[in-house]
Parts: structure tokens; C-alpha cells; sequence
């Protein structure tokens, strides 16, 4: 458990690039005055004053690596009717100015050092914590076990692809599980896609690749679990994989959530 | 500072104002740090300790046949979303307090959850009906994910003092930090002053 942080004050950063991603996710860069090094998995709080005044905040996790964090990565997905997300989508540019603070939160973190096998779940734009963390280990040299499991509509929303794929050929710790969910199955250009949805199965095999454990087949479960496992997406998807890692036996203190939105 | 082309979407304008940074949403969403835990109603029981002793236990059936509290209010919930007009049923402290027959405690109280979630508030913050433990909402019986089968209500501090899951009050003379105090969130939280994080 950390120590109480000192309290975050607002400040003005300048937004120093701007990419798509996907057709709904846009990679915001921010360059910060003041830097308070993050921790995989925190966020910021962003504040939009409009000319009568009226403002309005959210939280957007930081997506960068804790290497190099005098600049931070904020992936945003464009929500309908969202104040703040069609902002970032239609208006915000390079050099920009945004008021933000942070980072924020604490218990949804991983150290990049951390060496037990991981399982991290993501459905989504809730890749950005997750992303955080897979960054910051390989930045770290930490080759230790990881699994991803990711979860997305369709192919055009396969957040990060090209450095995820890149990170199973150049890191033999790392395990790659893309789930999507609503393209019809077909032949896809990489062959690494499933698709349908996360079910316990699909968790159990990314178990199996994590631990190299297949377990008892009577019993399902499997007999090496993974030290933690961290999941972050819509609340219904978190609510389903907790779940999920309850059924086989992972411990409730072993399982850490973020969730977005309604 | 002023973002020039942010003009705000303000797509349901408030029957009242929302405290600073609030924005209003009509659907309920859920945050919690951990996955929802699996509580039993055969086992579930919840308890009270002033100064180290337990002066009260009450199970799923007693604490059903105390006095019941309706409560009609605005929750507010630290990561910017504020929801009006909810309406939730359950006991308030002094309900249970009165039942123990101990003299009202002074000082802070320690709600302990399933799970081993913790949070922190003054006494007077819980007592003369702003504090309840609430097991219905709007009329239905609370789902496990917000809460459920009990939790603390807390409506006028950030809804994160409203503890999910609640099993234990404890009592005690100094104010300590919970679960989320100690990652950085305040220790009173109070959202008409923007009390998120420490120093807040």
C-alpha cells in the first residue's frame, strides 16, 4: 500500500501530436511543465473551461510508458454525445493547450519490474492502462510472463497492433490473445484473430500460455494461476471477466479493475 | 484557462445544480477495485465495535426487522459523474446504534467491506440520518455490482465513502485512512468543495 502523494495541482499542457489509431481512438501526446513520473496503470483528470465558464472534467489513463514521462500518451475513444471526447476528436490539434492533473489512482498499477506471471485483460480503448503496463515492462527489459487478452469490435479497432505484434517477436515472455467480437469470422490478414467473445476458455488459454500449466482436465481449473491479473474496460466486460477469474479459482485480492463509463 | 472552441454538450440541464467538475448521468455506472465479491445472505452478518469491542452483530433476518429508512437523494461520485433523484431503503446508523443501546461515539468511523475495502468518515458525517445501510434501490433489491446485499450510504460525501459490500463499523478515537485515502483520495470528501485528492 503507497504512502498518501502529494495533491495534484491543475496545469497547463501543450498537446505535441496528435494520431488516429483507429476510426474511434485518437493518441494524444502532452507535454507536461511538471512532471510527476507515473505509474503503469494511473490516470490524469482533464478540465475544459468553455468562454461563459462552464467546465468539465474527466479521467483519461495514460497509455505511455513510466520511461521518458515528462511526456504522456492519453489514447481517447470518441464517445457519442461525449462533451470532452468530441472535443479531443474535433477540435484539439498540435499545440494545443489542455488543463490537466495528475497522475491519479494507485491500486490499479504494476510495477515494471514486477517478475510473477501477469494476465492483463482489455476490452477496447481500456488497452490504455493496459498498454501502460506492457510499455513500461519492455522498457524495463522485464521479459517476465505476460498475457494479453484483448477484446475489440472489429479489426480497425485493434489498438496498438503493430507494437503489440511486435512485442510477441521480440519478447519471449509476451503472450498475445486479440479476441473480436463483432466481424463475422472470415479469413483475416495476420491469422492471429480470433473471434467471439472472452469466455472462460479463452482466459484458460491464456492461462496455459502464461504458466506453460495445462492443469487437471477433470477439474478445469487450472493448477498454476497467474499472480494477478488486471482488467480494464466497459463495466459490463469487467464485470463478466471478474467473474470469470472468480470461477477458476483466482483470489479477489489477485484480480485489480478499472472500469469505464456506464 | 479557457478552451476557446469547448463549448459543452450540458446534454440533460439539472433539475439542481451539480457540485464543481460534476457532470449528471442517468445511467448508474460501477467502480470498484476488484472484481465483485460473492456474498453469502446465510453467513453475511455485520457488525459495530466502539473503542475495540463488538457491541453489536446483526445478520441478514435483524437487520431486516429493524426500523426501515426510505431516502430520496443526489449521489455523487468522484471519477465526475453525479446522478439526482435516487431513491434507496435500508437502516441508518443511529438505528443500529439505538438497537446496540450504546451511547452515540464520538470521533471517526472505519467501514470494513468483503473483500477488505476500507473507508474513513467523521461520526457526525453518519449520524441523525445521513448515514443509512442500504439494501434496496429503487425498489428493487441492490445488485451485487453496486453494493449489494448491503452497503453504506453516504449521500452528501463522494459515493466512494459509501462503501460496497459493507461488513464492519469501527469506531475509533483517531481519524486513520482507507483503502483509497491512502492511494491519495481525500480524507473527508466532501464534492461541493471539490475534495478528490489530498490537499484538495
Amino acid at each position: 500500500m503507497s504512502e498518501i502523494e502529494p495533491g495534484k495541482k491543475w496545469q497547463i499542457a501543450t498537446v505535441t501530436s496528435v494520431r488516429k489509431e483507429s476510426p474511434r481512438v485518437k493518441l494524444f501526446a502532452l507535454n507536461l511543465a511538471e512532471t510527476t513520473p507515473h505509474r503503469a496503470g494511473q490516470y490524469y483528470d482533464i478540465r475544459l473551461t468553455a468562454p461563459d465558464g462552464y467546465q468539465t472534467q474527466r479521467s483519461y489513463s495514460v497509455s505511455s510508458s513510466v520511461v521518458h514521462s515528462d511526456s504522456i500518451e492519453l489514447a481517447i475513444e470518441l464517445i457519442n454525445d461525449g462533451e470532452v471526447s468530441s472535443y479531443f476528436h474535433d477540435v484539439v490539434s498540435s499545440g494545443d493547450q489542455i488543463e490537466v492533473r495528475g497522475p491519479i489512482g494507485g491500486h490499479f498499477t504494476l510495477s515494471p519490474n514486477y517478475s510473477k506471471p501477469v494476465l492483463l485483460i482489455a476490452g477496447g480503448s481500456g488497452i490504455a492502462p493496459i498498454m501502460s503496463m506492457i510499455r513500461s515492462k519492455r522498457d524495463a527489459a522485464n521479459a517476465s510472463p505476460t498475457a494479453l487478452l484483448f477484446s475489440f469490435r472489429t479489426e480497425a479497432d485493434f489498438l496498438f497492433r503493430s507494437e503489440l505484434v511486435d512485442q510477441v517477436k521480440t519478447n519471449v515472455g509476451f503472450h498475445l490473445l486479440p479476441v473480436v467480437t463483432r466481424t463475422a469470422a472470415r479469413e483475416n490478414s495476420s491469422g492471429i484473430l480470433s473471434f467471439g467473445r472472452i469466455n472462460r476458455d479463452s482466459i484458460l488459454s491464456a492461462i496455459v500460455s502464461l504458466t506453460g500449466n495445462a492443469g487437471s482436465p477433470a477439474s478445469g481449473y487450472p493448477q498454476s494461476l497467474p499472480a494477478r491479473a488486471y482488467v480494464c474496460g466497459g463495466s459490463g466486460f469487467v464485470e463478466a471477466m471478474g467473474n470469470h477469474l472468480l470461477d477458476i479459482g483466482m483470489g479477489l485480492h489477485d484480480i485489480r479493475t478499472e472500469r469505464f463509463g456506464p | 484557462m479557457i478552451n476557446n472552441k469547448f463549448f459543452g454538450r450540458r446534454r440533460s440541464e439539472p433539475t439542481r445544480p451539480v457540485p464543481p467538475g460534476q457532470y449528471l448521468e442517468d445511467g448508474f455506472p460501477v467502480l470498484s477495485a476488484g472484481p465483485t465479491p460473492r456474498v453469502d445472505l446465510a453467513t453475511w452478518d455485520l457488525s459495530i465495535s466502539i473503542g475495540g469491542s463488538t457491541v453489536g452483530t446483526w445478520n441478514w433476518e435483524s437487520l431486516n426487522a429493524l426500523p426501515q429508512t426510505d431516502i430520496h437523494t443526489d449521489i455523487h461520485c468522484v471519477t465526475k459523474w453525479s446522478k439526482q433523484d435516487t431513491d434507496w431503503r435500508g437502516v441508518t446508523i443511529d438505528t443500529l446504534l439505538a438497537d446496540a443501546g450504546v451511547e452515540t461515539p464520538t470521533g471517526f468511523v472505519m467501514a470494513g467491506c468483503e473483500g477488505g475495502y476500507t473507508t474513513n468518515v467523521p461520526v457526525p458525517d453518519v449520524l441523525e440520518g445521513k448515514g443509512l445501510l442500504v439494501h434496496t434501490y429503487d425498489n428493487e433489491p441492490l445488485a451485487p455490482e453496486h453494493g449489494g446485499p448491503v452497503r453504506l450510504l453516504i449521500p452528501h460525501l463522494y459515493l466512494w465513502k459509501s462503501a460496497k459490500w459493507i461488513r464492519s463499523l469501527t469506531f475509533m478515537d483517531q481519524d486513520a485512512p482507507g483503502f483509497w485515502e491512502r492511494y491519495g483520495y481525500h480524507m473527508y470528501g466532501d464534492p461541493w468543495r471539490e475534495q478528490r485528492y489530498t490537499n484538495d
